[in-house]
């Protein structure tokens, strides 16, 4: 098992926000209350609004949600004194392919996302909040509300909180089924009773949000991370990650791993050192490819074992880090048929607003499944990467980018699985084509 | 920018009457109001509306879109555009419980594929298909998922939204026959089943009655492995400084 990382002397899991999940009815309120809950907000609503917003950039805390926006900016390009209303928007939308942290979190701990959100809203100065939480995790929602509905009853929302004269309401919004609604602007058009498709930016919510009014799109475990950063401050936070990419990370692992679930470990951390936690590879069948952060991110193989996961590490290394949905995929696993897989997902959740991936995914869809079928030719590895460079960049949203990323890095690192299959698929012809040689010759 | 929605008597008010038979009741009525209280501008309680109709309908029909445009001052076909966005809004009457398998890569490749096919055999019916009559007890509408939220635990399933963890095709297959016996198995986390409908009522925003379903298990071994080994290695993040600094209230420029 590994030790501290030498010289640094912090350990290989550093359980902040997943501190209380032991806890008999850790997300209840009095569980919550016991081990230093709302100790934060009471501490920060002390505070000057502007003050939060420097500790957060002081901490360089940077976006969970994929990202990794740097947070305290984000809430500094919201205009003050401008008369309108401002509001915070939580994105729980969780979809990304892999990505399975902020559900349980919010299982687990929902007071925590709460305490970070009436922090986050006093800062920005904002007396609305909505957590936009995808539908199918009913569970979820349940807690949720009754986490809001119990920090009501203890003063916690509402009008005048904690006798600041700071009022704060907080609306728990089920989704209805639509990854797209992840992205931040077509959450807001979903959050507005709309069709969720992507706005064009600029404008950027932080000028005209919700209601055309400025707002804060945050991810789940961004601002849950906030109550913790206000209690120890910006450079107790620096001690955990790396300069660039600060404080600790819930690592999800899932896929052939020996012990699959969730595992908050410093950012940086490598897959060696989370295999080495997970019990290593489920049977001890090797490892063939990975990604580090979500669908999204650009497949890693075994050469990647050494790549720190952070935002510089994950990108230097020909990739993203996400959402730290780390999906480890095992040698029996055929590459084109994953590809094909997640092709499909992009596909069905295209929101049809734009051109190059409306069209763009329903072919490569097609494209992929005819060559898993063994019905491809080698220029059907050329068509995909034609069909793929027409959507990168040039497509409304970042959907599309994390559309053809399993498809480029695919092809980048396992060309020759691509290759096989249209190999299968002429040497298939030409043997029935012998077939029907000898047949004829009868 | 608070606009006002729910004075009775105003010309686009909801509040009058539902027209004669409507499926929807007083109650029913009541609680749309409250859902567009709940906003600051009116339409935002759009989605919550189609969740409230499905409660009642098992599925959004075309009466369940009209009651949406009535509260929101919106026509039926503005309603209707925003209905067939979302996968989660169905077209026709779900069973009595929702069964959506999880066939994205990472559960299908540890078995959710098999998971799926298997039940579409032995049910009989396809994706968003109902085995049964819909809405009659033991009816069971079938569909594949995309990823669920819940890959350390795959590959999963749910019935109506709640969690079934680790599965199998037999586990499922099981799973499957005994609510087509009437059966109502425990998740493995989530609250005790009822029905698509009630599921629905909850996803509106309505709990009444149900307060202990807060308490049922959401925690898996899976979700706190990390947790734990930190916990048994004494591995903890740095200590917090007693009092930590706020830094000074920034220079306006
Ligand atoms: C297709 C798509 C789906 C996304 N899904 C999510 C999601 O489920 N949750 C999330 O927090 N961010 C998601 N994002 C990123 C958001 O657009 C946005 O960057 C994020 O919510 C900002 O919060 P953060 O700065 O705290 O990370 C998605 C982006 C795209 C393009
Ligand atoms: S890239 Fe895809 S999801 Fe994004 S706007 Fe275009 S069609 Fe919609
Ligand atoms: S892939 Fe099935 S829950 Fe994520």
């Amino acid at each position: 098992m590994s030790e501290p990382t030498p010289g640094t002397g912090v350990a290989p899991l550093t359980p902040v926000l997943t501190r209380r999940w032991l806890s008999p009815r850790s997300w209840s309120l009095r569980t919550y209350e016991q081990l230093e809950g709302y100790s934060a907000l009471r501490r920060a609503l002390g505070a000057h609004p502007d003050q939060l917003i420097q500790l957060i950039k002081d901490s360089g805390l940077r976006g969970r949600g994929g990202a990794g926006f740097p947070t305290g900016m984000k809430w500094g390009f919201i205009p003050q004194g401008d008369g309108k209303p401002h509001y915070l928007v939580i994105n729980a939308d969780e979809g990304e392919p892999g990505t399975c942290k902020d559900i349980p979190l919010m299982m687990a701990d929902p007071h925590s996302l709460i305490e970070g959100v009436i922090i986050t809203a006093y800062a920005i100065r904002a007396n609305f909040a909505a957590i936009y939480v995808r539908g199918e995790v009913l569970h979820c929602i349940r807690r949720l509300n009754a986490a809001v509905r119990d920090a009501r009853e203890a003063g916690y929302l509402g009008k005048d909180i904690l006798g600041s004269g700071f009022d704060l309401d907080v609306v728990v919004h089920a989704g209805a089924g639509a990854y797209i609604c992840g992205e931040e602007t077509a959450l807001l058009d979903s959050l507005e009773g709309r069709r969720g498709q992507p706005r064009l930016k600029p404008p950027f919510p932080a000028t005209a949000g919700l209601y055309a009014s400025p707002t804060v799109v945050n991810n789940v475990e961004t601002i849950a991370s906030v109550p913790y950063i206000v209690n120890g401050g910006s450079d107790w936070f620096r001690t955990m990650g790396r300069d660039r990419s600060p404080g600790p990370k819930i690592y999800s692992i899932s896929g052939h791993v020996e012990r699959p679930g969730q595992y908050e470990a410093p950012m940086g951390t490598t897959l060696r050192q989370l295999l080495e936690l997970a019990g290593g590879m489920k049977d001890g069948v090797p490892l063939k490819f990975w990604t580090p952060g979500g669908s999204s991110t650009p497949l890693f193989t075994s050469e990647h074992l050494d790549v720190p996961l952070d935002f510089e590490g994950a990108s230097e290394a020909g990739s993203m880090l996400g959402t730290t949905a780390v999906q480890v995929f095992n040698e029996t696993v055929s590459v084109p048929w994953a590809v094909m897989k997640w092709t499909e997902f992009y596909k069905h959740e295209s929101c049809g607003k734009c051109t190059p991936c409306r069209e763009g995914t329903y072919w490569l869809a097609q494209t992929l499944q005819r060559m898993v079928r063994g019905e491809g030719t080698e220029s059907d590895i050329d068509t995909l990467l034609d069909v793929c460079d027409n959507i990168l960049g040039r497509s409304f949203c970042a959907l599309g980018d994390g559309a053809v990323s399993p498809i480029t890095s695919g092809i980048k690192y396992f060309k020759h699985e691509f290759l096989e299959l249209c190999e299968k698929n002429r040497t298939g012809k030409a043997d029935r084509s012998a077939d029907a040689a000898l047949a004829g010759a009868h | 920018m608070t606009i006002q929605h729910d004075k009775p008597g105003t010309p686009q008010g909801p509040s009058g009457p539902e027209p004669t038979g409507s499926p929807f009741d007083e109650l029913t009525d009541e609680r749309a109001r409250q859902l567009v209280a709940r906003y600051p501008v009116a339409r935002s309680a759009l989605l919550p509306l189609l969740h409230l109709v499905q409660s009642v309908e098992g599925h959004v029909s075309q009466a369940g879109i009209e009651f949406c445009a009535r509260h929101l001052d919106l026509s039926a076909a503005e309603v209707s555009a925003v209905a067939t966005f979302y996968t989660m809004y169905k077209r026709k009457p779900c069973g009595e419980h929702l069964v959506s398998v999880c066939t994205n890569t990472l559960c299908a490749a540890l078995g959710g594929d098999d998971i799926y096919a298997r039940l579409r055999g032995e049910l009989g019916v396809g994706h968003e298909e109902t085995a049964g009559e819909p809405g009659t007890p033991g009816s069971v509408t079938l569909e594949h998922a995309e990823c669920l939220a819940a890959c350390d635990l795959g590959p999963v399933l749910q019935v109506n939204y709640e969690y079934f963890d680790n599965q199998t095709p037999d586990s499922a297959s099981e799973l499957v026959s005994r609510l087509r016996a009437g059966e109502r198995p425990e998740p493995t986390r989530g609250a005790p089943l009822t029905d698509f409908r009630q599921a629905e009522l909850q996803l509106a925003g309505f709990f009444e009655g149900r307060d202990s379903d807060v308490e049922a298990p959401s925690t898996a071994p899976e979700t706190v492995r990390g947790a734990r080994i930190a916990a048994e290695k004494g591995w903890t993040a740095p200590a917090m400084p007693d009092e930590a600094e706020l830094p000074p209230v920034p220079e306006k420029k």
